[in-house]
Formats: C-alpha cells, structure tokens, sequence
C-alpha cells in the first residue's frame, strides 16, 4: 500500500472524534441535497406524467370517406413528433359520450341521428408535448382537407409549459443555492480538519516533503470523508422517502443515476475542499 | 557550505532582524550561534533551512541560493538538513519510531530501509527500548533524542538546532549536547544556536558566533569582525 493511502486510512484511527466529525458534517449537507432531489425529481415526475396526457382531437368531416380517412390517418402516425394516432368514429364517439355523461343520457337516448363526428385522437412523443409544438401540429392537421377542427386544450398545454418552466428554474435555482451552501459547509468541516493537523504538515516540510507528497494524503483523506457522507446521506435520505411515502403522499424514489451522480459529487467536494485547504497551508511555508 | 554575504532581513511588521551579516560554515565544522532572545539567531537557521528568503544579500547553502530556488529543490534540500527545535516539534499522536520513519517516509524510502534505518538511528540516540512510545510518555531528553533522531534520518550534511537544550535540565543537557558532539565527529556540520552561555564556555574550542541586534557581532574564527 502506497505511503499517501496509508497515511489517510491511519488519519481516521488517529483522529477518529475530527473524521466523525467532518463526515458527518459532509453527510448533513448531502442528505439536504438529497431530500431536494427527492421533491425535484417527484415535481418532474408528476409533470411528465401529466404531459403525457396532452392529446390533440381531430374532428373529421361528416362527408369523410372511409378510404380517406385511413390515408391521412397513416399519414399523421408518419409525422415524428406523433406517437399513437387513434380513429374514433361517430359511433365510438355516440357511444363515449352516452357512457362518460351520464346527466345527458335522455338527451342522446332522443336523438334521431347522430351530432357527433369522427375524430382522430393523437398522442405525442415525450418531449415534443410543450405549447409550440402541439400547436404546430394542430396547423398541419388543419391542412386536411377532411378535417374539421382540432382542440388540444390550448390554455391547459400552456399551463403545464410554464409550471414546467416555473420547477425547472426553481429546481435550478434552489439546487444551485443547496449546492454552494453545502460546498461551503463541507469545504469548512475539511479546513477544520486539516487546520487541526497544520503541525503535521509544517512537520513534513520540514523534514523535506515536497508539495505533492504533502496533499497527497490529505485529498485521499478528503475522497473518502466525502464517499463516507454520501454514503450516510443515502439511508437517511431513503428514511425520509419511506416516512413520507408510507402516511403523507406517494412518491417516487431517486433514479439510480441520480443516487450515484450524488455520491459522487460528495467523494470530488471531499477532493476539491481538502487540496485547496492544504495548499493553503502549504503556502504559508 | 553555507554562505551569508551581506544578508539582511527585514519583516514588515516587526523591521529589521539581520543587518548585513557574513558568514562561512564549512563542511563538518561545529559552530555556537550564540545571543539573546531576539539577537537573529532563528532568523539565521530559517534563511538557511529556506523557509524564507533574504531582503538583501545572499544566502547560499550546498549550492542553492535562497529565494532563487525552485520549491521542488528547497524540498530535497531539506533532506540533507536537520532541523532541531526547542519545542521538539514531534507528531504526539506518533509513537518514537513512527517520528523518526516519518522523515525517511517523504523521501519514498521503501518500507524495510524504513525499518531497519529508524532501529538504527534511534540506537545511536540511546532510545532503541522506547521505540513505541509515545512522545507525551517521554521526558524533555528523551523527546529531543528522538527529534534528533529524526533529523539524522536522511545522513544530513548539516544539522541547524534552534535551542535545542532551552527545555531541558542540566543533566539532559549535557546528554544532548554529548549526542551533538558525536554526530559531528561522525563528519555532520552543526549550527548550535543558543543562549546558554555556561554551556558555550563549558564547550571551549568550537568556533563561537555572538550575534546582537541582527548582527555578528563576534566570530572566534575571525577574532573580531
């Protein structure tokens, strides 16, 4: 085992009350990260689940023919922001409507022929459902000569745009404060920790270290406090997520990637912190 | 060996501390630095161990000039200086032998040269039975064995201490002082600072310089400067 490695795992045996210390300063400010990314990445969730939902209806005309109506439906399924289109005839249409509003049913049990027209229903690919993109499709079906009308919830879409707009900025915002909040706190548990050593490095200048050698522990050190804390944030993160998932609200646990982007962060905090904390030290001399 | 040419040195806060001073230590020659607190004697052995450069003149040690130096080079210049405080400065969490293999540690020795070279040198201070102890489990004497231990670790060719009896007793003086006298008829420079007056006379016959206010103001190898 190389000398730096040797040195840093001794630290936590040699210092055990500092490391625990650092650590779990490292582990709070990571389990605030993480309890953030919990409610961002639910707040996305439940967005794109509702996106999801966006549809755009096609009314075709009564004199549609049947021959033209599957040529255009093929047509539409062609188009690339386009994931499903379905066909929904005056009948079908008859038939939901009696089904889904009840409080009419005498008034469409008396009809003698039949008001509703045919539709086409389209769902869009993920990603292709903001207000621009619905709306230029919606265009490009009212191109069609057998088609009516199309209706997409014009106001609904907008909303869900700008909420989606509102998360994500608030997400970054927010995230981005968390972030330097956190950087800050840990970058000040690893300058305590080598703050309380600074003998220790005078000592190794002394006797002729060079800068390199110096750091090299210290930053190994600093890599695994910060693996350590994104190791305790993790569960109690996970604690949080039960609590809350079982009794308050449904939700969703972090993606993996996340999970590890996030222990990751930690472990190169851990790194950036303690080699800018020893240079200081190191300058001095 | 080390070569101080018109060497001042002055702090912002605190003014000046050397005032032209010149000097010439050869290489296994013994030398007293002697004056009162304040006289220059530490700022002396800090230009020489580079921790800080000169505000005039030259300071010149095996070859290196100081503040023309690269950082990498005052490191391994290090190597081949002891340095020996008051204070001891020994790593208190470190046993006697984890001191000593410290400073071999940083220049990439292997773990075995490690080993048999720290049973070595602590032998040769009289501390090979103290090995795992722990500093603040030694007396003043025999902490300073074990610094001066570690700074022979790496066969230096000069050895600089900075009061190295200031904290002991007349008896662990005399023992210290007695490991200094052998290292240098091993062949090892010493620079001696120290205040001590009755031991410098005890130890006629090694050159004395007296320094006061930042100057020599006495050299036994010149008679008078």
């Amino acid at each position: 085992m190389s000398y730096a490695l040797r040195e840093a795992l001794a630290t936590f045996r040699r210092t055990p009350l500092l490391t625990v210390l650092s650590g779990s300063m490292i582990a709070l400010s990571l389990f605030v990260i993480g309890l953030f990314g919990l409610v961002a990445y639910n707040i996305r969730t439940v967005l794109a689940d509702i996106e999801e939902r966006v549809e755009i209806v096609a009314y075709l005309r009564d004199d549609a023919g049947p021959q033209a109506v599957e040529l255009v439906r093929a047509e539409i399924a062609s188009f690339p922001e386009v994931a499903a289109v379905n066909f929904v005839s005056r009948e079908q249409a008859l038939e939901d409507a009696r089904a889904e509003l009840e409080e009419f049913r005498s008034l469409f049990a008396d009809l003698e022929s039949n008001p509703l027209p045919a539709s086409f229903e389209i769902r869009l690919r993920p990603g292709m459902q903001d207000g621009s993109e619905v709306r230029a499709v919606a265009e490009r079906l009212q191109a069609y000569d057998i088609v009516e009308d199309t209706r997409f919830g014009q106001e609904w879409v907008d909303k869900i745009f700008l909420l989606r707009r509102v998360a994500g900025v608030a997400t970054a915002v927010l995230g981005g404060a968390f972030a330097i909040v956190a950087m800050l706190i840990i970058g000040t548990a690893v300058r305590m920790a080598i703050f309380a050593r600074r003998d220790e490095i005078r000592i190794m200048q002394l006797v002729g270290a060079t800068d390199a050698f110096v750091r090299r522990p210290f930053v190994i050190e600093g890599f695994v406090t910060g693996l350590l804390g994104g190791a305790l944030a993790l569960p109690a993160t996970w604690g949080v997520y039960r609590a809350l998932s079982g009794s308050v609200i449904d939700l969703h646990w972090l993606p993996p990637v996340w999970i590890a982007v996030g222990i990751t962060a930690g472990a190169l905090l851990g790194v950036i912190a303690s080699a800018r904390a020893v240079r200081r030290h190191v300058r001095e001399l | 060996m080390i070569r101080f040419e018109n060497v001042s040195k002055e702090y912002p806060r605190s003014g000046l501390a050397l005032a032209d001073v010149s000097f010439h230590v050869g290489k296994g020659e013994f030398c007293f630095l002697t004056g009162h607190s304040g006289a220059g004697k530490s700022t002396v052995l800090r230009l020489i161990h580079m921790e800080e450069a000169p505000s005039a003149g030259e300071v010149r040690v095996s070859g290196y000039v100081a503040g023309r130096v690269r950082r990498r080079d005052v490191a391994i210049l290090r190597r081949k200086i002891g340095y020996v405080f008051q204070d001891f400065r020994l790593l208190p969490n470190r046993t006697a032998a984890e001191n000593v293999a410290f400073a071999l540690e940083v220049t990439g020795a292997k773990k075995a040269v490690v080993r048999t070279k720290v049973g070595r040198l602590l032998a040769r201070v009289g501390l090979a039975s103290k090995a795992e102890s722990y500093p603040g489990e030694l007396s003043g004497g025999e902490q300073q064995r074990v610094a001066v231990a570690r700074a022979l670790a790496n066969d230096p060719i000069v050895l600089l201490a900075d009061e190295p009896t200031g904290n002991l007793d007349p008896r662990a003086t005399r023992g210290i002082f007695e490991l200094f006298r052998e290292i240098n008829a091993a062949g090892t420079a010493i620079l001696f600072a120290t205040h001590d007056v009755e031991l410098v006379r005890e130890n006629g016959g090694y050159r004395v310089l007296e320094m006061e206010r930042g100057a020599v103001v006495y050299d036994s190898a010149a008679q008078t400067v």
